[in-house]
């Protein structure tokens, strides 16, 4: 290791130190701006770490720091700028939620902080080891982010599930990575890489290929692919609303890196045996988060449903695991993102009587009180069902392309037609927003709730017009990934 | 012959697959209590502990058998981070506790749809 190391990880450090000031603050100042002081910080120390972070240059090189535990490169720049991004949006729009629901703990913004530099830790990885320490610095903040209205059945029953349940996932991970390490003498993944194409794909050891399905387990437990996802539901439906919206966005993008950054990279010579699993649960999600999704009476356990189909349409990306592919999935990631955020930016809004609603029904006569956020709610549902020319559907269209491109024709289908499927459920909150008999008003939206909705809704609808910006930062995301395979 | 730790010798011997067989059955009997037991959060911790525990085990018979340290250190991190995991899930479980009045894995259901 080089000091010089320790300058290139200026913006993770920035966040270490930052939320270590952010959790000062919060316990040695007293009453009731303490929270909101600790949230300023908080989203200050956010603003530092990515301006740091996009002054770093790191899309221009690949460098392995402190020995090849980390691996900056333009990939993980994308990737992290996506999570903190969203992770910083969902906690700023949730705020007055939280305050209103006398939840506005200062414990809040440090732990979604702390659980940002994880993700970050992930997207970086290189190692077995930093990988395991990104992912449980991530996934303790969660733990505790779930439960962290502690006066609430749900709640803690939610932060149980998902502690029981992410536990398992990183035994297995674990479990896996030992597999490997045995398997290839080495936790790095450039040396697993070169072992592995020593190797050559014919005399695969049944260690290595255990230990890559383990760890392929243990990652979509965090993305909540089928068949690892029956926390999903119960966990979004549980935690408090601007939580699940954190949820639904941060972490699914942070676990998607490590995922890609492994399969395309040490065990790109495995391709043949990584595929059938990809494409497998890709297939599964797509369906299973399509039918289930129908029955769903709870806005909340609706979309938990819809981002497990909306990551199995991302693997499709992942399983064709070209350049495209990966392209097209960073892409998905990322209008997912804004589309996922808008719409809890929505559901926040919908409070009666000092209470927040949870209910389909409950949105009824959204479109007769609030014509603006009825519209907003309207085009994020328009724009999952992927209807054009809004983003959700050049999402769908590009990794759809990718995969005919490559000749996965069934998986192309497959999510055409799940996708057809799903518009049923989305096209109906759409009917129950404009169609079914109005109730008494909800109460007045916030002001940072309506910019950053605001700021969605003109995303998700002028994106046609510049298509190409996004879709070129994604090819130069992907293409290193690939550059230092070759080598 | 000396020099060789007494680990080293034993695993000259027999080999790593013993070792493996060990780790192999802890950690299938975690996976289980996980999945079958259905009386008692409080038994899943543990169960979560000994899946932790074989992989400790597979790393540093790995370890030893490669020669090569990666391993050791690897389990030193899991026992680090099997603490704080540990810490993290009792504290979430006494929440839990104080308003259910109940660990029992059957009531863990108002969640469902």
């Amino acid at each position: 290791m080089k000091s010089s190391d320790l300058l290139l990880l200026m913006p993770e450090i920035i966040l270490a130190v930052g939320a270590m000031v952010a959790l000062m603050v919060g316990v040695f100042t007293k009453g009731v701006l303490s929270a909101r002081l600790t949230l300023t910080v908080s989203l200050a120390v956010m603003v530092l770490a990515l301006v740091a972070l996009w002054s770093s240059g790191q899309n221009q090189l690949v460098l392995d720091p402190f020995n090849g535990l980390l691996r900056l490169d333009g990939f993980g720049l994308y990737v992290k700028s996506l999570c903190l991004i969203g992770g910083a949006m969902a906690l700023l729009m949730g705020w007055q939620w939280l305050e209103r629901e006398s939840l506005g703990r200062f414990e809040i913004p440090v732990l979604v902080v702390i659980a940002i530099l994880g993700m970050w830790l992930m997207a970086d990885a290189h190692n077995l080891l930093s990988l395991y320490v990104g992912l449980e610095l991530q996934s303790l903040c969660l733990f505790v982010l779930a439960a962290i209205n502690r006066d609430h059945r749900e709640s803690s029953e939610a932060g149980l599930k998902y502690f029981l349940l992410g536990a398992l996932s990183s035994g297995l991970l674990l479990y896996g990575a030992s597999l490997i390490y045995g398997a290839t003498g080495s936790l790095g993944f450039t040396e697993i890489a070169a072992a592995v194409k020593g190797m050559g794909a014919a005399s695969l050891s049944l260690g290595l290929l255990m230990g890559m399905v383990l760890v392929i387990s243990g990652l979509a437990f965090k993305i909540s692919a089928v068949p690892f996802h029956m926390w999903t539901p119960d966990v979004y439906q549980g935690s408090p609303t601007p939580v699940t919206g954190f949820f639904a966005v941060a972490p699914k993008v942070a676990a998607m890196a490590p995922l890609v950054r492994l399969l395309v990279g040490p065990f790109a010579e495995m391709q043949e045996s990584w595929q059938q699993i990809i494409i497998l649960m890709a297939v599964a999600s797509m369906v299973l988060g399509a039918f289930a999704a129908i029955t769903q009476n709870s806005i909340k356990r609706l979309l938990a449903y819809s981002s497990i189909a909306n990551m199995g349409y991302g693997l499709i990306g992942l399983a064709v695991g070209t350049v495209d592919g990966i392209a097209g999935l960073l892409l998905y990631l990322s209008i997912y993102a804004v589309m996922t955020v808008g719409a809890f930016g929505v559901i926040l809004l919908l409070r009666r009587g000092g209470t927040s609603l949870d209910r389909l029904s409950d949105l009824a006569g959204l479109s007769k009180h609030h014509p603006k956020t009825a519209f907003a709610l309207a085009v994020f549902m328009f724009s999952m069902a992927g209807i054009p020319p809004l983003a959700g559907f050049f999402g769908k269209y590009f990794i759809f392309l990718s995969a005919i491109d490559a000749g996965f024709y069934v998986l192309a289908v497959v999510g055409v037609l799940s996708s057809v499927v799903a518009a049923y459920y989305y096209l109906r909150i759409v009917k129950i927003i404009y169609f079914d008999e109005a109730r008494s008003s909800f109460e007045a939206p916030g002001r940072i709730q309506s910019w950053v909705v605001g700021v969605a809704v003109v995303l998700i609808v002028g994106y046609f017009l510049l298509p190409n910006g996004l879709i070129n930062q994604t090819r130069a995301a992907a293409a290193p990934l690939f550059k230092t395979e070759a080598e | 012959m000396s020099t060789v730790p007494p680990s080293l010798e034993l695993i000259g011997v027999v080999g790593v697959t013993p070792y493996l067989v060990v780790s192999a059955i802890l950690f299938t009997l975690g996976v289980f209590g996980i999945f079958v037991n259905r009386k008692n959060v409080i038994t899943i911790l543990m169960s979560i502990e000994l899946m932790l525990l074989a992989v400790s085990i597979n790393f540093v018979a790995f370890s030893v058998q490669l020669g090569n340290l990666q391993g050791q250190v690897f389990s030193l991190f899991v026992l680090t981070v099997a603490a704080a995991e540990a810490a993290i899930g009792l504290a979430i479980l006494l929440s839990y506790y104080r308003i259910r009045a109940t660990i029992a894995v059957e009531d863990v259901s108002s969640l469902k749809g």
